[in-house]
């Protein structure tokens, strides 16, 4: 990448696949189980996770000589907290049957511990911009693994990507069910999740052997 | 040597205008964008209200509104007469469906103010619906319900939908074979009392066959929303029954 120094690609590279904060940290798991029924849901909460941490990071950044130490985890929360009220405005505005789905989970964007975390760990010592890149690989690598989860929970959960059937009709059985094929009500609880995470975790580790702790 | 930050007056100054920036910030958001969110409530009220009456998508299993671009058409063909009912008093009002609920709820508190009821009636294929918009409370926080009736109070639709019960579990009440479950089925028991429907989970007709049993089938793991749902079709549904039985006479 010619436009970013070596060090400031590794800062976007990292989150993405080796130092992945959720399957390598193992942070943010509550919403990448409760939101990844629906590949929808599991996009537009990757979004606004990276607008909020991206944002986030840079203003935290900006803020790290003047925040008094005694009360900086109370001003991080309260930059996250801003945020977070912004894009569920905006959801309920222009995206309203979508902030109905997302409800509760919005608001736990809040508790989300990578965003704490990157605040706390990166932002608070790094320069804005090298906080910005951090705040987005860190989001879009946990959104990878949204996605990815999100992907397989509806479509053997329900037949559906993205709500448009893939695998034929369930009810006329065409397609993949004309074979005998049933949909997995399974996958869509949460259990699922953790299970369709552990599986992405050990694939990962075992084509990286060098992930894995003793 | 202590830092210019550490300082007690230093962090309580940035405190103060920490509150203040982020207070006007949020304050200017929230006034920008509440016409579009009050149109979007608006919308659903709509969506949900038709849906109550049979005017929806629904395909097989699958449930679907009607679309939103047509909401507004559909709502004022369908919706024939929108009423207000307190006491004996019935007025006319375009925005009956709007009333504010929970509002209603906290100034009947009081117990010299006459409760207002909204209705709505509508009509389709020939059929008269009345549409009773009631609000209650589940586990974690509001349920709420449009309920379609004739005018013996027979359930010819239901529409449920809460705040924030939990998923998969309560949260399942506006889903189709909950909603379904409801209608056909009388409010009024056999000697003509109000009754309301039980949401029972020793259910002795889980098919939902008997209609005239005052019962539907619970969701397994939803007991207290289950309970909600009764209690409020049982409170809320009460004060309609004298206009009801007006409207025989």
């Amino acid at each position: 990448m010619g436009l970013l120094s070596k060090k400031d690609a590794a800062l976007i590279k990292d989150p993405l696949f080796d130092n992945n904060p959720v399957t390598i940290q193992v942070l943010g798991i509550c919403s990448a189980l409760a939101i990844t029924a629906e590949l929808e849901a599991s996009i537009v909460m990757a979004i606004a996770v990276l607008f909020v941490l991206g944002i986030g990071n840079v203003l935290i950044s900006l803020m790290r000589n003047i925040i008094p130490s005694k009360i900086r985890i109370i001003v991080q929360l309260v930059v996250v907290a801003t945020l977070v009220i912004i894009v569920d405005l905006v959801l309920k505005a222009y995206a309203y049957e979508l902030s109905k789905t997302l409800s509760v989970f919005v608001g736990l964007i809040i508790t989300n511990c990578i965003i704490m975390g990157r605040f706390e760990a990166f932002a608070l010592a790094n320069s804005p911009w090298q906080s910005f890149l951090d705040g987005i690989g860190n989001a879009a690598g946990y959104g990878i693994i949204l996605v990815m989860v999100g992907f397989f929970r509806e479509l053997l959960g329900a037949g559906t990507l993205l709500g448009i059937p893939v695998l034929g009709d369930p009810i006329e059985k065409t397609g993949l069910y004309a074979l005998g094929y049933e949909n997995n009500g399974f996958m869509l609880l949460a259990p699922m999740a953790l299970i369709t995470l552990g599986i992405i975790i050990w694939a990962q580790r075992s084509r990286n052997k060098a992930l894995i702790e003793d | 040597m202590e830092k210019r930050t550490d300082k007690n007056s230093y962090t309580i100054l940035f405190a103060i205008g920490m509150v203040i920036v982020v207070g006007s910030l949020l304050a200017f958001a929230a006034a920008g964008f509440k016409d579009r969110i009050d149109e979007n409530k608006r919308i659903e009220k709509q969506l949900n209200i038709l849906y109550a009456m049979g005017v929806n998508e629904n395909e097989g299993n699958d449930m679907s509104f009607v679309s939103k671009d047509k909401v507004g058409g559909e709502f004022s063909k369908y919706i024939t007469k929108q009423l207000i009912i307190q006491g004996d008093e019935i007025t006319e009002d375009e925005n009956a469906y709007l009333l504010d609920l929970k509002k209603e709820h906290n100034l009947a508190k009081d117990p010299k103010h006459e409760r207002r009821l909204p209705l709505l009636i509508g009509e389709k294929e020939g059929v008269i619906y009345y549409i009773a918009p009631i609000r209650g409370k589940g586990l974690w926080d509001a349920i709420w319900a449009y309920v379609a009736m004739d005018k013996d109070m027979v359930i010819l639709g239901a529409f449920f939908d809460h705040k924030g019960e939990t998923a998969g579990l309560g949260a399942n009440i506006n889903q189709r074979f909950f909603m379904d479950d409801f209608i056909g089925e009388h409010l009024m028991d056999s000697n003509g009392a109000f009754k309301g429907v039980n949401v029972s989970k020793s259910n002795a007709d889980p098919k939902n066959i008997d209609k005239t049993d005052n019962e539907v089938d619970a969701i397994a793991g939803a007991t207290i929303t289950g309970n909600g749902v009764a209690a409020m079709i049982k409170s809320e549904l009460k004060l309609y029954v004298s206009y009801f039985k007006n409207l025989k006479n």
